[in-house]
């Protein structure tokens, strides 16, 4: 496990324990590394495999099934643009082609400056404000694709002063 | 938080926290009491700093002893949020902002003065309405799943036993479970979440299981595009919805239950988080509780991003850690559910409504209603519709009541098209079917369903091909890929309904694509691949006029798919101010020789279509409509 | 057991209560196709949807593999709706399938293939793009291409509940869906061990042995001095393949088929056998009177060895150093054999015919070579030999009885070498000659019934002139994890434990014919139940008409050790016979 840090691995062994009472806490453990690390690379995936015995083939066919985890880091603001129903028909596919223009990146896809991840969400629940848009969990209502250059910038600003 | 162990530590309790709540509402306290919509929706447009605004307010002005303000679930109507509603007046304030929150402080609670531009303003008479109750929109509602929701404050346990929190549960514990489950049946309550299984059968049937472990499951994984009720009724009075698994629990002789919440819904299970926590605090979950010898525990499972998981044995293979793929059944989840065990796995706002059947009995739930639904059904009314939001009306209203009286009619003086209920699972309702009383069988008789509850309004400026593709884009992405039919048809129509769209399409795609449609209906393993087709099939049946002018003619009626549409400049009404060609993002729109006639210092702009991208921004950014699409 | 009345298209059945509408038309005399289906109790997807039918009263259609049959059922195989339902999943399923079914190695054993016909599937009636597509064909062993895969699971399956290990899995979700290692890595970075099982219950061409008929090909037309030999289990199997009922012994018509392919020697692999007891056997003796390391663990199954330097290399101390029969017997070839002949080692081309494909890992292995010759060039699977038998257009059932392996220096064996091929053969073989050499005289019975039959577990203890000696033997490496864990903790009460890859031994190989019912109209209905031990019967028959039953008797072997390699264990034996093993194998290499 060279190619882990030894602190990571530690944590990760503690996330395990953690979860070990659970009857089957693998989704359970996968959730926690997400939330810390923002996503679970294949290595994680073997420590785990061996911390608990559940072949590595299944674990990675667990994170590839659920959209919620990630097999690469994420960038540091994550874009993700609302595509359910409520969201589409008010044209929240502009926006999300805006961005898609303005960054040069497809949806999925991260930054080379590893600033922003533009993400297509399905329904965030937040229909009554559509067109949605969600920046690291912060919600923007009612989003128009003449809104996306002045929202990017402020990020943007945000970094160039930090 | 003292400990309530048995009925009458129950019943005290609740005794004071009612009347605590009730003099909190109707001002008996003497005190102004603030509450501001803590859901989702407003939370985005700032309504926690609203919150955080006015609570400094009251201190700087030393109104502690004179006002209070709490944060409350949603209130439904959240294309009007963030809102604010001043007890005991009932006043509501909506599309609040932040810089109000001093006027709030100064005009009405100092100065007693209603804010009237706070206030709703009815679209059709323009009139200003002080009273929630008072506007169409809260009009012909019911709350019971939603009750408490924007009432109370969901994270204060207090507050939900003020407001008939654990009477429903005080009661079911002093029935046996046959009667609990009897009770449940009389009420005739069906689930909430999709396919209206009558409750009370799918209670039956676990506790007719010999087992010594049983689980109740809460379906929380509420992934229909459009519908957030579940998010809402979490978020407003977890409470209510712990205690109706706590019901079911005792009733099918279960001692812990799971919760299974998206993980896009950090509020809901915060909160959820928290009820757990105080009614831990209190003795309400745990050993024996209130000495009925019942003991229940909750547990809450994250979703993590999979549409089909709303399907319970996908679900259920989920909370064992594996992808979210359905299972064959029989064997049924009451017999053989979560770790092989008997479980019965509810909705949300099925849950929350149980409550209410043991609170005030099954005859007054199965009062409400039509003849085989009963009770009342949230809908999330959204799309182009006036008044967007979460609305409980009894099962029984019709489509026009909902889509007018409460939605308030279309936008824009546009003409309505159809409403889609039942998200990608269901299809599509026109005109012809406005008076329709809505419930579980009349929309599934339309071709329809009541799915979970989404209703997406759409105009004349909707293309039915492009809703029909929009919904198979969803499905192909959510399909867990585990059966032929869904994996492959699903790709499949989605590959022809995109070929129509994009102009590409023959008349005989129109038979193949129903052929596929009727295929993955009957051939797929879970209810997600059987219902997939739904909104091509409905969509068919109601246009397809629509779907024949794209592939015989090759155009696009409502101006929608963009292949089949080009952009124009209408020369009699360009002043060539130059707008749209500055704003051109593909530089496809030059100024011409041509001088324009309402302006003819200056020359009129032209599109060339093999540069155009159609994007509709020079529409947007055009003042003066010289741009059309056709 | 209860049994229920039904209906199929009207006509009245009893079936046992409680088992599947697919299982009871079966008995009832239907075949409804199906895919994913294999083996009850091993798969319960229920995800082809190719084995729909309508049942009265049911919601819509049912899939006839997992769904009970129950009092009164009545059940429509042939109803416009299912059979139409069933020709539409075959052709979607066929829309996202690699339809080069010409080149396809698994062309004549192709389960789609077969459903497709069944239900009158027409070609090209849906048309789209597929699902992109890997190719796989790193691994020595096995070649995985996901453009044939129908997601219907076996594999997944038969790797993670067969052999408990769970290499294969889905990934990705709905049209991207495809089988893999994680990672879509090749077999090759994965701590799989190459056995095959897979292979054997792919209803597809996705998954498949490495051919290698290509190099022997090129070999034979080189002109090398090329020698094959047989391992024990290909003739307890060989002859299925070319139509014969299961359990028929094809020993005869073997040698004269591999006769008639143009080899320069036709050898049996049942020499090495008999080599390896005497190398093993010897060393059990050894590590018991030195008080070495206890139990001593076989090493004649390659799977098992490429799953104990993945999973187990703490317990490399235990097991055997001897190598495997056949490369045993292909380093003797190169040298003995080759020195005695005065032919170049380099021009000698050894072919094994096995009925496994983790022998195509083992024989790449660095460790198998002496003085940088491979001891083995080849290894062609049972179904690969059968094919090469069937293209050079010998007609198998028509070939004579009379023949015999060559008899040059390496061509006698024993009884004790034949059982090799079954679980419990090489415990049994080795007990015989431990037996004689402790005790100087021979077992007076000469079986070893406690170590027989197909249970996954078995262990005796047997007293050779009062030295009592618990032994177990298993097969399986869900089964084997038992016996290991025990040795991990210091719990292991036993002296010797033999372990094959593939449950029930090699007789089912990764490399065998494959039994599918749907293809075996003529096999009892619960052939998936009794083929291993029909297999198994037909070695124990063959050991039965051997003249000598124990490798120590072997007059070549004699022979062997006298003239070239001295004693068992000697310098020259450790040199040719023994080899090692890595405990540093990475798992997951990039």
């Amino acid at each position: 496990m060279a190619k882990l840090q030894l602190a990571a691995e530690k944590q990760i062994r503690e996330i395990v324990e953690r979860y070990k009472d659970e009857e089957t806490p693998l989704m359970m453990i996968l959730e926690a590394i997400q939330s810390e690390y923002g996503y679970i690379p294949i290595e994680v995936q073997e420590l785990v495999s061996s911390l608990t015995g559940i072949p590595v083939a299944e674990i990675y066919g667990v994170v590839t099934f659920y959209s919620f985890f990630s097999l690469s880091p994420k960038g540091k603001y994550v874009v993700g643009v609302c595509l359910g129903t409520a969201c589409y028909v008010k044209g929240s596919q502009l926006v999300m082609d805006k961005f898609s223009e303005i960054l040069g990146i497809k949806p999925g896809e991260t930054t080379k400056d590893g600033l922003f991840t533009l993400d297509a969400l399905r329904c965030i629940g937040a229909c009554g404000i559509a067109p949605a848009l969600s920046i690291n969990g912060k919600v923007y209502p009612k989003v128009s694709a003449g809104q996306v250059p002045g929202i990017i910038k402020e990020y943007q600003d945000k970094e160039a002063n930090a | 938080m003292e400990q309530i162990k048995t009925r009458q530590d129950l019943e005290n309790k609740v005794l004071k926290c009612t009347d605590c709540l009730t003099k909190k509402l109707n001002g008996q306290d003497g005190k102004k009491h603030l509450v501001v919509c803590g859901g989702t929706g407003c939370i985005s447009s700032q309504s926690l700093d609203i919150l955080a605004e006015l609570e400094k307010l009251i201190k700087e002005n030393n109104l502690e002893d004179r006002c209070t303000v709490n944060r409350v679930g949603c209130f439904g109507f959240c294309s009007q949020g963030p809102f604010v509603k001043v007890f005991p007046e009932d006043r509501l304030y909506r599309a609040v902002k932040v810089k109000d929150a001093a006027r709030i402080i100064e005009e009405d609670v100092i100065g007693g003065r209603c804010i009237t531009d706070l206030l709703y303003e009815d679209p059709v008479t323009h009139e200003k309405v002080e009273k929630q109750d008072d506007i169409n929109f809260y009009k012909k509602q019911i709350r019971i799943a939603l009750h408490g929701c924007s009432l109370i404050n969901p994270e204060e346990l207090d507050e939900a036993l003020g407001f008939g929190a654990f009477k429903g549960l005080a009661r079911a514990l002093t029935m046996s479970q046959q009667e609990v489950v009897t009770e449940v049946l009389n009420a005739g309550i069906r689930g909430r979440g999709g396919a209206g299984f009558p409750t009370g059968r799918k209670w039956q049937f676990a506790l007719d299981q010999h087992n010594d472990e049983k689980y109740v499951v809460c379906n929380g994984d509420e992934g229909d595009p459009g519908a957030f009720m579940d998010r809402s009724i979490l978020e407003g009075n977890p409470v209510a919805v712990i205690e109706g698994m706590m019901i079911a629990g005792y009733a099918i002789g279960a001692k812990n239950g799971y919760f299974y919440v998206r993980a896009e819904y950090p509020i809901a299970v915060q909160r959820l988080r928290i009820a757990i926590d105080e009614l831990e605090k209190a003795g309400l979950l745990g050993d024996n509780i209130l000495g009925s010898g019942f003991s229940f525990r909750c547990h809450i499972r994250l979703g993590a991003g999979a549409f089909v998981c709303g399907e319970e044995t996908a679900l259920l293979n989920s909370i064992e850690g594996r992808r979210g793929m359905p299972r064959p059944r029989p064997p049924f989840p009451a017999v053989k559910g979560l770790w092989g065990k008997p479980t019965i796995i509810n909705n949300v706002e099925t849950l929350a409504s149980v409550p209410y059947i043991l609170r005030e009995g099954a005859a007054k739930f199965a009062s409400i209603g039509t003849e085989r639904s009963k009770g009342t059904k949230v809908f999330a009314l959204g799309g182009k519709v006036n008044n967007v939001g979460l609305v409980e009306v009894p099962m029984g209203t019709t489509l026009r009541e909902l889509i007018f009286d409460i939605g308030g009619g279309i936008p824009n003086g546009k003409k309505f098209k159809a409403i889609q209920t039942g998200g990608p699972s269901g299809g599509c309702l026109t005109e012809k079917d406005l008076d329709v009383e809505i419930d579980f069988d009349s929309l599934v008789a339309r071709g329809s369903m009541m799915g979970s509850g989404g209703a997406i309004v759409m105009d004349e400026d909707n293309c039915m091909v492009d809703v029909a593709k929009f919904y198979m884009e969803f499905i192909c992405d959510e399909s867990c890929g585990k059966c032929s039919p869904c994996r492959i048809g699903t790709k499949r129509m989605l590959e022809i309904l995109t070929k129509i769209t994009e102009g590409r399409g023959e008349p005989s795609d129109i038979d193949d694509l129903k052929e596929l449609a009727n295929a993955t209906k009957t051939n797929s393993l879970c209810a997600l691949g059987q219902t997939a087709a739904n909104p091509v099939l409905s969509t068919m049946a109601n246009f397809m006029d629509e779907y024949v002018a794209h592939t015989r003619d090759h155009k696009c009626p409502a101006h929608v798919c963009k292949k089949m549409i080009t952009y124009k400049i209408l020369e009699d009404k360009c002043i060539g101010c130059s707008m749209c060609a500055r704003n051109c993002p593909a530089s496809a729109i030059s100024k011409t020789e041509t001088p324009s006639m309402k302006n003819p210092k200056m020359m009129v702009y032209h599109i060339d279509p093999s540069k155009c991208i159609k994007c509709g921004v020079c529409i947007s950014n055009c003042k003066f409509g010289a741009i059309t699409k056709e | 057991m209860a049994l229920v009345n039904i209906k199929i298209e009207g006509k009245e059945y009893q079936v046992e209560s409680g088992i599947t509408v697919l299982e009871a038309a079966r008995r009832c005399g239907y075949n409804i196709p199906s895919l994913c289906f294999f083996k009850d109790g091993q798969c319960s997807l229920a995800s082809c949807r190719v084995c729909l039918v309508e049942v009265k009263g049911a919601r819509g259609l049912v899939a006839s593999c997992a769904y009970p049959v129950n009092e009164g059922m009545e059940i429509s195989i042939s109803s416009p709706k299912a059979t139409q339902a069933r020709r539409t999943s075959v052709e979607l399923i066929l829309s996202n399938h690699k339809k080069n079914c010409l080149q396809c190695e698994k062309n004549g054993n192709c389960e789609l293939l077969e459903v497709s016909r069944m239900v009158g599937a027409r070609e090209g009636k849906y048309i789209g793009t597929m699902t992109p597509a890997t190719v796989d064909e790193l691994a020595p062993g096995l070649v995985r291409d996901t453009s044939k895969c129908i997601l219907c699971g076996r594999c997944i399956e038969t790797c993670k509940n067969l052999q408990g290990i769970g290499i294969l899995g889905f990934e990705n979700r709905g049209f991207r869906t495809i089988v893999s290692p994680a990672q879509n890595r090749s077999f090759a970075k994965s701590p799989c061990m190459q056995c095959g099982q897979c292979v054997l219950v792919c209803p597809t061409g996705a998954l498949m042995e490495h051919s290698e008929i290509a190099n022997v090909d090129k070999a034979l037309a080189e002109g090398k001095f090329v020698v094959c030999q047989v391992a024990p289990a290909v003739r307890a199997a060989i002859a299925e393949e070319f139509g014969a009922k299961i359990g028929t012994n094809g020993t005869k018509k073997m040698i004269a088929a591999l006769h008639r392919l143009g080899f320069s020697r036709v050898f049996d692999v049942n020499f090495g056998a008999d080599l390896t007891i005497m190398e093993e056997g010897n060393e059990l003796i050894h590590r018991i009177k030195n008080k070495g390391v206890l139990p001593q663990i076989t090493s004649c199954s390659p799977g098992w060895m490429n799953y104990m330097e993945y999973y187990y290399p703490d317990l490399i101390p235990n097991v055997s150093t001897c190598k495997s029969p056949h490369t045993m017997q292909g380093a003797i070839t190169k040298s003995y054999f080759a020195e005695k002949h005065g032919i170049d080692p380099k021009d000698i081309y050894v072919v094994s015919i096995m009925p496994c494909v983790a022998k195509k890992y083992e024989k790449a292995r660095k460790e198998m070579e002496v003085n940088g010759l491979r001891d083995v060039d080849a290894v062609l699977t049972t179904r690969e030999i059968a094919k090469m038998i069937k293209r050079a257009g010998i007609v198998f059932d028509r070939l004579p009885e009379n023949e015999e392996f060559d008899q040059d220096l390496l061509g006698q064996y024993s009884g004790a070498g034949v059982i090799f091929g079954v679980t419990g053969g090489v415990m049994e073989a080795a007990l015989r000659t431990a037996h004689f050499v402790l005790t100087g005289k021979e077992h007076e019975l000469i079986k070893f019934e406690a170590v027989r039959g197909l249970e996954g577990v078995k262990e005796a203890e047997i007293d050779i002139n009062g030295l009592k000696l618990k032994v177990a033997v298993t097969s399986g490496m869900k089964n084997a994890k038992v016996l290991l864990d025990e040795i991990r903790a210091g719990k292991s009460p036993y002296a010797f434990i033999e372990i094959m890859g593939c449950p029930g031994g090699c007789i089912n190989g990764g490399g065998q014919p494959y039994v599918k019912p749907m293809f075996l109209p003529n096999e009892d209905l619960d052939i998936l139940e009794t083929y291993k031990a029909k297999r198994a019967a037909v070695l124990y028959s063959e050991d039965e008409r051997q003249a000598i039953r124990q490798s120590h008797n072997n007059p070549d072997i004699i022979k062997l050790y006298k003239d070239y390699l001295g004693e068992p264990l000697s310098e020259k034996a450790e040199e040719l016979l023994h080899t090692h093993y890595d405990a540093h194998r990475e798992k997951y290499p990039n």
